[in-house]
């Protein structure tokens, strides 16, 4: 049986057949909105990948939500110090499923420079799960699109039957650590109730 | 005015301070801690020193040391470099925020990283670590955090 054969006459121009997967990633990798959000000077290479000399809006990303509950990219676009852990880690938390994280630049990736220092983290990745690594110091905004285009295509090879999101049976919330004396803690697994 | 002819006239102003002069590129004035407040009331209001645009611990072996810069935007001088020494035990300056108000959260910063601390300060505590954070992690004696991560 042929695509032909499935559609009624009337609808053969309009209408495709085609894997649900397909359907299902092209239209979200097509609207992947990131999130307005940046920790240090990377943020000043990700502002002109959105304005017009290197137009994000290309790739169907023109909106930085302001709002976590509406994005579905963080790129998290430079140093992150203890002191801002808690709070990014609450904005992945907050930020509905599917949800993808962008490391951008060499901070983000391992701490970069500061990876020693005693106020910054060495990595996203210690935090939250990073799907793209995006090196550079800062990256230049062409590195950033190429960065994003590999996101896409991670997106497009994902399953609907097998992606995380749809199960009930994972617990995909990340810890959000806090502030020890010693630096950060984990917070203590005491949920009342 | 070179800052050796501000040290002579200082020297010459206060002589039982035992103001020292400490010879280098930037030349400074050494100050025993209890002279300072009264030396900086002092430039502050006859010299035209009104802006003091930077506060400085280090560490040294045997002591710490407090570096203050002076800058006078009246008469457009500076900078003249004061520097304090104190003990590696307890560490402690008086506090100028009387005379400065902007050394506040200089001063503040000098606390939480370095470990001095500057008795009259009107709010001296942590301004760049979190409350409960236990020790100074500028002091090279500072053994490094201990974090934990979700991911490792």
């Amino acid at each position: 049986m042929t695509e032909e054969d499935l559609a009624p006459p009337e609808l053969k121009r309009n209408v495709l057949i085609a894997p649900i997967d397909w359907i299902y990633n092209l239209g979200r990798a097509a609207s992947v909105w990131p999130m307005m959000f940046g920790l240090a000077c990377c943020a000043f290479e990700m502002i002109p990948t959105l304005a017009s000399r290197y137009d994000l809006a290309r790739f169907g990303m023109e909106f930085m939500r302001a709002s976590p509950r509406q994005a579905e990219l963080m790129i998290v676009a430079g140093t992150i110090t203890k002191k801002m852990a808690p709070q990014v880690v609450r904005l992945y938390d907050q930020m509905p499923e599917p949800k993808y994280v962008l490391a951008m630049g060499a901070c983000a990736i391992s701490g970069g420079p500061f990876k020693d220092g005693y106020n910054v983290v060495p990595g996203a990745d210690r935090l939250i799960p990073v799907n793209v690594y995006v090196p550079g110091c800062p990256p230049r905004p062409e590195s950033l699109l190429d960065g994003i285009l590999k996101l896409h295509k991670q997106i497009r090879g994902e399953h609907i039957r097998t992606s995380p999101w749809y199960r009930k049976d994972v617990d995909r919330e990340v810890p959000v650590p806090e502030y020890g004396p010693r630096g950060l803690v984990l917070p203590k697994e005491e949920k009342s109730e | 005015m070179t800052p050796k002819e501000t040290f002579d006239r200082l020297a010459e102003k206060f002589p039982n301070f035992e103001l020292a002069y400490l010879e280098g590129k930037d030349a400074a004035i050494l100050v025993k801690g209890e002279n300072l407040v009264e030396l900086a009331q002092y430039l502050r209001d006859e010299e035209g020193y009104d802006y003091c645009s930077a506060i400085t611990g280090v560490d040294y072996p045997d002591r710490f040391e407090v570096v203050y810069h002076l800058y006078s935007m009246k008469k457009e001088g500076g900078p003249v470099i004061l520097k304090v020494h104190t003990a590696r035990e307890d560490p402690e300056v008086p506090s100028i925020v009387s005379i400065w108000p902007g050394a506040d959260w200089q001063e503040r910063e000098v606390w939480d990283l370095m470990g001095i601390r500057f008795p009259g300060h009107p709010n001296l505590k942590r301004v760049l670590m979190w409350e409960g954070f236990e020790g100074h992690p500028l002091r090279k004696d500072f053994p490094g955090t201990e974090d934990e991560y979700a991911f490792s």
